[in-house]
């Protein structure tokens, strides 16, 4: 008896009464031990015994109360346990079918004939044991051939069917009647040995080539696999291990040093050190103390600490991205239209030209003519592998998709990989992109005169941090933060109005108060002319200045009062990334609302040439247009929140990853790990990819293009070369191997 | 030409005039999804793999969310993932289990699914 204990959604529950039909009805159902459903989730846990009752017999007993209980897809290991089963028998098919081809092959070539005890000679010995071989080793490309045609389709198991089925056939009428092919002038020699090696060969390909594809999906695997099982969670005042999918939003959930954190939340309580390299590819541990956010199957490494649950099931990070790998995985590239046409086409075709073969052979060729024609037909069938065509580039874009989320380069879909690769100018954004995004004030400067009643700094500070308070700029932020450090008490605002790409304006007490940059001054007419050497001086230094203006009363003119210069620091891997890519001969453009001067001198310092600055927010999707307009693939580099249009535009919207959310919809990359060289990393994977698709279709296509043409021995009336089947298949066999071995080499690429 | 030779000629020419009639001839029977059938509302149509995908051109509508429920029937390998590309979806398809996907098309037109050695082929029409 083995007890599982498992859960299952119910649909169409509304009441408590239907609670107890569903748990009624499950309970009875035999096997079953104990059923638990619950309203609020809508699902059923089930203990029951899984020899006797499957959760197909649930899914029926709970069909027959009217509602239904949805049958979870298998998980992961129940699918790799069914694989392991079935390459298990593949592999005893091959070798029994290999074993007795060998004895029937020494029993029967010439040459290895003389060697062999003369009992291996007979027909009919050889027909016994090519039986097995061909009815239960080769029973699948029957069963896959016989439905196949009723459907008026045919595909790769229908050759191998087809050929060893010729093969097979004649030999045993070459058995039961030599005497009938002896008076057709044919030696009455059976071919026994050409079905079941062929069979064997093949089903050895089949079985290298299953193993081969596991590994293309591994790296989904290894992400399923850092799922955490439970959640010490607190409730009540009491800790309690439970299963993950019952840790509900608002949990209070326990970690402790050296624990996996089950899912993502926010920190209440102590503080630690975090280890965030399985999701985000980021080696050096985070640190992280109240208020910060945590992400599920991460590493916790030396403190304890509590915290929130935010995100439960299919909304945690690590969900979303198995959710986008899985979907990258399965996206068609472009460059598969060709393979796709031809593949829907190609069965037909061998058929037809191995019929092509055998009237060929039969008329124009030399005696015995039917022989040759027999073989070569059979060796058409066998040689054509339509397989290699069809897992030349899903192979590859799985690999690829899989290195990329390993590092922290999550690819959106195939399409996305493809043009990646094709990109020849790539735009920054400035501000949280190429900097960090959390500017500092750097300097505030009072400006005299008599109008304005500015007594000291901290008024300058006072003002500006009051009007700012309102606003979500990031430069906002960072003055309200220094006033605040500064100690200076902020003012309530009135009339407060942000004016986008401007700055903001507002009355503080009776006082109008104005606060932006040069756009905002002259909107309101504003002199600034006598401060113009400060401001330009402090821009070089790649800082962004603000102007204060106040206006004392209605009517009066607005004067400047003061400045405030905000600095952003760049990010560590920033310089770097730049020069990856312009390594690789790909232009490196910066975006920006920031002023000429500042961006240049950030520019300046991160070795980019081109600045596009002053460009409003609203702008920058119509200057990633400009670009494009060049003649360019142009990849963007942005936030994904704020650039979400721009992002759009570009032929590749990268997004750098923030907080938990993954940035999927406007982005074609998401870079988790938020590393600026991932940049030139996902480029470079895309051309990796790229060769190797090219490579592998390029295999496939030529592969079939030539050996089939040799195996309908168009080389014969020059060279006399034919082709046996028995090499047909070997060869076969070995291009299946070798696209899917191709593939897999790219997982050598070290990013 | 000795008589088994026209035998053969007309024997070869037949059955490849038949091969292109039986596989590359035949019309395509088109279900159209429109009566919802879940509990939930939503458009639900069963497709069977065997030997190809039965029925293997489906019609439903644009912009509303389809259930398509896949059970594989057929031991072979070529079948065991389903991949509908454009709707960027590969399943793994274990033997005699519904595996349902959803799908809700934004655009009209044609989108062909396939396993996942593109060897079977099925459409979808998005009207």
């Amino acid at each position: 008896m083995t007890e599982v204990k498992k859960s299952f959604p119910i649909k169409g529950m509304h009441c408590a009464s239907c609670v107890r039909v569903t748990e009624r009805a499950l309970k009875k159902t035999p096997g079953v031990k104990d059923a638990v459903v619950n309203l609020a989730t809508a699902k059923a846990s089930v203990t029951y015994d899984s020899d006797t009752c499957t959760p197909q017999h649930l899914a029926q007993s709970i069909a027959k109360t009217g509602y239904a209980l949805e049958l979870e897809e298998k998980t992961e290991e129940v699918i790799q346990l069914e694989k392991k089963k079935e390459l298990q028998t593949l592999r005893n098919k091959v070798i029994v079918s290999l074993g007795l081809g060998a004895i029937i092959l020494w029993g029967s070539f010439p040459g290895l004939i003389n060697t062999s005890p003369a009992f291996l000679h007979s027909f009919w010995l050889q027909l016994l044991l090519a039986t097995p071989v061909q009815f239960w080793a080769g029973s699948e490309f029957y069963r896959a051939t016989i439905p196949a045609l009723k459907h008026r389709t045919a595909n790769m198991d229908t050759l191998v069917a087809l050929g060893t089925t010729v093969a097979y056939i004649y030999s045993a009428f070459v058995t039961f009647f030599p005497s009938v092919i002896t008076n057709l002038g044919i030696e009455a020699m059976p071919y026994f040995d050409v079905a079941a090696i062929v069979i064997g060969l093949i089903l050895l390909g089949r079985y290298f080539e299953a193993k081969a594809k596991g590994q293309t999906s591994e790296a989904i695997k290894k992400l399923i696999g850092l799922q955490a099982k439970t959640a010490r969670v607190v409730r009540n005042g009491k800790e309690t291990d439970i299963l993950i999918d019952q840790v509900v939003i608002g949990d209070v959930i326990r970690v402790r040093p050296g624990e996996k954190i089950p899912i993502d939340g926010e920190i209440l309580e102590g503080e630690s050190s975090i280890d965030e390299s399985m999701i985000t590819g980021e080696s050096i541990p985070v640190d992280k103390a109240k208020g910060d956010i945590v992400i599920g199957a991460t590493m916790n490494k030396t403190g304890t600490f509590t915290y929130k649950a935010t995100k439960v099931g299919s909304d945690t990070m690590l969900a979303q991205i198995i959710k986008l790998v899985e979907e990258a995985q399965g996206s068609k590239a472009p460059i598969q239209r060709l393979a796709d046409v031809v593949s829907s086409y190609f069965v037909p075709i061998v058929i037809m030209i191995a019929f092509l073969t055998f009237g060929v052979w039969y008329i124009f060729g030399q005696q015995p003519a039917f022989l040759f024609a027999m073989l070569n037909t059979i060796a058409v069938l066998i040689i054509a592998c339509p397989c290699a065509m069809g897992l030349a580039t899903p192979t590859a874009i799985m690999v690829g998709t899989g290195i990329g989320a390993e590092h922290g380069i999550l690819i959106k879909d195939a399409e996305s990989l493809e043009i990646a690769g094709k990109v020849k100018t790539v735009v920054f954004d400035k501000t949280g992109t190429l900097t960090k995004g959390k500017p500092e004030v750097t300097d505030v400067i009072r400006i005299m005169n008599h109008e304005s009643r500015i007594k000291d700094d901290k008024d300058i500070l006072r003002l500006a941090g009051s009007i700012e308070k309102g606003s979500e700029h990031s430069l906002a932020e960072a003055i309200v933060k220094y006033a605040d450090e500064q100690e200076v008490k902020l003012d309530s605002v009135t009339k407060f109005q942000a004016i986008a790409g401007h700055g903001v304006e507002g009355m503080v007490g009776n006082k109008k108060v104005f606060f932006g940059n040069r756009r905002l001054m002259d909107r309101g007419n504003i002199n600034y002319g006598s401060m113009v050497q400060t401001i330009e001086l402090l821009e070089r230094e790649g800082k962004t200045v603000m102007m204060l203006a106040l206006r004392q009363a209605q009517g009066k003119q607005s004067q400047l009062a003061g400045l405030v210069a905000v600095a952003d620091t760049i990010k560590d891997s920033a310089r770097e990334g730049v020069a990856a890519l312009q390594k690789k001969g790909i232009e490196v453009v910066m975006i920006t609302g920031d002023n000429q001067r500042t961006a240049n001198a950030i520019a300046k310092k991160l070795g980019i040439d081109r600045v596009l600055a002053e460009v409003l927010p609203e702008q920058k999707e119509a200057e990633v247009r400009k670009l494009q307009a060049e003649g360019k693939k142009v990849a963007m580099v942005g936030d994904g929140i704020n650039d979400a249009p721009a992002l759009a535009a570009a032929d590749i919207g990268i997004a750098m990853g923030t907080g938990t959310d993954v940035a999927i919809e406007a982005a074609d990359i998401t870079l988790i790990n938020k590393d600026l060289r991932s940049v030139s990393s996902a480029i470079e994977l895309s051309k990796k990819t790229m060769r190797t698709i090219k490579l592998n279709l390029f295999w496939a296509f030529c592969y079939n293009i030539i050996l089939i043409p040799v195996a309908m021995g168009v080389l014969y009336p020059f060279f006399g070369i034919l082709l046996s089947p028995i090499f047909a298949s070997a060869a076969m066999a070995m291009s299946s191997i070798s696209v899917v071995s191709n593939s897999l080499l790219l997982k050598r690429y070290k990013i | 030409m000795a008589i088994d030779k026209i035998i053969v000629t007309i024997f070869s020419l037949a059955c490849i005039a038949f091969t292109y009639w039986f596989f590359l001839m035949k019309k395509e029977e088109v279900v159209a999804v429109l009566d919802p059938v879940d509990s939930a509302g939503l458009l639900q149509v069963d497709i069977t793999v065997e030997g190809g995908y039965t029925p293997n051109t489906i019609s439903i509508p644009q912009g509303k969310t389809t259930k398509i429920n896949f059970t594989r029937r057929d031991p072979s390998s070529c079948l065991e993932e389903v991949v509908l590309g454009d709707f960027k979806i590969r399943k793994y398809l274990p033997l005699n289990q519904k595996v349902t996907v959803e799908v809700t098309p934004q655009k009209k037109g044609e989108f062909s699914f396939a396993c996942g050695m593109n060897m079977f082929h099925g459409k979808v029409i998005v009207t």
